[in-house]
């Protein structure tokens, strides 16, 4: 076994953009700022940069810890650092905090420069290619002109996706994780649950729930409940929490009865306490939006066929959100494509959030895809 | 191994330059390596068992876990030059499904297998035993094999399924066979063709 350690501590950049960024949705946001966080260094030959992609609650925090906050490890640490699969010692890896964010990236907290006031609601929409064109300003600021590789899971691994469609020399792999080439109707139908949970909530204030010094936390509590329940499976929810009952027997109320309402209502007010709420349904619409066939007549191989990258597809057997049917579809269309496609199935009991354990054969995986990209 | 050597120059002299292949059951990869490095080849290794699945990726080719027993689905008519399976095909249950597969996605099949007939093997039936040998390794407990077939067996059901057979080599510890192959053979190599491709080359 290789001796694997932490990046140890680490410290987020911001990088600002004075030129206007034109969005999807017709809207232009007058310059913005990216926080973003890298790790390991730039070799001299500017070859050796891997971008990671965070999914909808994630953030450029993905790995090591911050000198005053030793608990607030990076969402994939088990993955990146000296001696990981992802290997520190070797890559120049950026972590970076999508537009639309809450940790610090330009989004609804901002103060929108046309009014003095936080953009709230009025933030406007943003898409995956959106976040592929921002990133790729951020690139050019660090003076990389190609990522050895983009990876992201979920949402995050549609990024990896969309940069090698909008920017195909300027990546050599696109590692694609747990991810789908769209949404399926019941896919938008969970958000969209989520979504009213947030937007009836009577504190939601149209989104403007700042200026009244509160937030929709309930509404936001409930929408990561039900976000929770699609990222985890039957099995193995049914391990974690069967039908044990909280008082060993039932008291016959809708307090808390049975463990996994207890463990679902502590997440979900856990998330309301960090989150926010815009973001919340930003990213969710991105999702949603995603499809980046639409634009060739539902053809994907046609939408990825300026794409000069390698590709490694992974999806995991238990994942009902993103199944690995999903990345078949994303894996035949570069097959009819004649591009070069790895893919792996992973056996896993963990549901769509596999992608962010430390599974033996997954992570094997990716350190031997990782091993063999040329930087 | 010696063994996997001729195996493998055997099916590169079937190989073009520059061609586009798909390896089935591809194991660690390393034949289709060979096939990048000595006929600049393009194409994937299919793969079902996870650790093989590392193993090939580690070796560099492209590589897609998916069950064979599943067909071929996804992948178009004719995608490939040729769809090579190396001593698999025994261990396959639906052996029509996939060789029908095989000549849907690929102009030319090439098919590698341990002949059960084999002198030796037959020896370890008359002495009571289930044969182990170097094309059969396994004991009858642990085999990952599921089909026990022969030179002459195989050759029967290619004229039941109309399958042209273009070319057929066996071999017996890495040397040509040339007389009573069913007999002599602990391994047979197969070039295949559909019967209407045969047909249009006349």
């Amino acid at each position: 076994m290789n001796e694997t350690s932490s990046v140890g501590i680490v410290t987020p950049r911001v990088a600002r953009f004075e030129q206007a960024l034109a969005l999807r949705c017709g809207a232009s946001l007058p310059g913005f700022k990216l926080v973003y966080e890298t790790y390991g260094e730039l070799n001299r030959e500017r070859s050796n940069a891997v971008l990671v992609c965070h999914a909808l609650s994630g953030s450029h925090h993905v790995a090591g810890q911050y000198a005053d906050d030793p608990d607030n490890v990076g969402w994939w640490d088990n993955l990146i650092g000296p001696g990981k699969p992802l290997d520190t010692d070797k890559f120049f890896v950026i972590g970076v905090n999508n537009l639309g964010g809450c940790y610090g990236s330009t989004g609804p907290l901002s103060t929108n420069p046309a009014t003095g006031r936080r953009w709230g609601a009025d933030f406007p929409f943003v898409t995956v290619e959106d976040w592929v064109d921002s990133h790729a300003r951020l690139a050019d600021q660090l003076g990389i002109e190609r990522f050895a590789a983009v990876v992201g899971g979920s949402l995050g691994g549609m990024q990896a996706m969309n940069w090698a469609i909008q920017y195909p020399d300027r990546i050599g792999h696109a590692l694609v994780i747990a991810s789908a080439p769209k949404l399926t109707a019941q896919n938008i139908a969970f958000n969209e649950v989520a979504r009213q949970a947030i937007l009836k909530d009577p504190d939601f204030h149209g989104g403007h729930y700042y200026e009244h010094g509160v937030v929709p936390a309930r509404g936001l509590a409930q929408a990561r409940m039900v976000g929770h329940i699609t990222y985890l499976s039957d099995d193995s929810m049914d391990r974690k929490f069967g039908r044990k009952l909280r008082h060993g027997k039932p008291i016959y109320s809708y307090d808390v009865e049975f463990e996994v309402e207890s463990y679902l209502r502590y997440q979900g007010e856990k998330f309301a306490g960090f989150f926010d709420a815009n973001t919340y349904l930003l990213t969710t619409r991105a999702l949603d939006y995603y499809d980046p066939a639409a634009g060739h007549g539902g053809d994907l191989t046609r939408a990825l066929s300026a794409a000069e990258a390698e590709f490694l597809v992974v999806s995991f057997s238990t994942d009902w959100r993103f199944a690995p049917s999903r990345s078949k579809e994303i894996v035949g269309a570069l097959l009819h494509g004649d591009k070069r496609v790895s893919y792996a199935e992973i056996d896993c009991a963990a549901g769509h959030d596999s992608f962010l354990l430390d599974v033996p054969l997954y992570h094997g995986v990716l350190r031997a895809y990782f091993d063999n990209i040329r930087v | 191994m010696a063994y996997q050597r001729y195996d493998y120059e055997v099916i590169a002299s079937w190989i073009q330059q520059g061609e586009r292949v798909l390896d089935l059951g591809c194991g660690d990869g390393s034949l289709l390596k060979y096939l990048q490095e000595t006929r600049q080849v393009r194409g994937y290794g299919v793969e079902n068992e996870p650790e093989r699945v590392v193993a090939s990726i580690a070796n560099g080719i492209c590589v897609l876990q998916l069950d064979l027993e599943q067909g071929l689905a996804g992948i178009d008519d004719n995608a490939f030059d040729h769809v090579i399976m190396s001593l698999s095909l025994q261990a396959m249950r639906n052996t029509q499904g996939i060789l029908a597969e095989m000549l849907r996605v690929g102009r030319e099949a090439v098919v590698s297998f341990p002949n059960f007939a084999y002198w030796r093997h037959r020896q370890a039936i008359i002495n009571g035993h289930m044969p182990v040998s170097e094309s059969l390794p396994h004991q009858w407990y642990n085999t990952p094999n599921v089909r026990f077939f022969t030179i002459a067996d195989f050759e029967s059901l290619c004229a039941q399924e109309g399958i042209v057979i273009r070319e057929g080599l066996a071999f017996d510890d890495g040397r040509l066979v040339l007389d009573e192959p069913n007999f002599m053979a602990s391994v047979a190599l197969y070039r295949l063709g559909r019967n209407s491709a045969c047909a249009e080359e006349g």
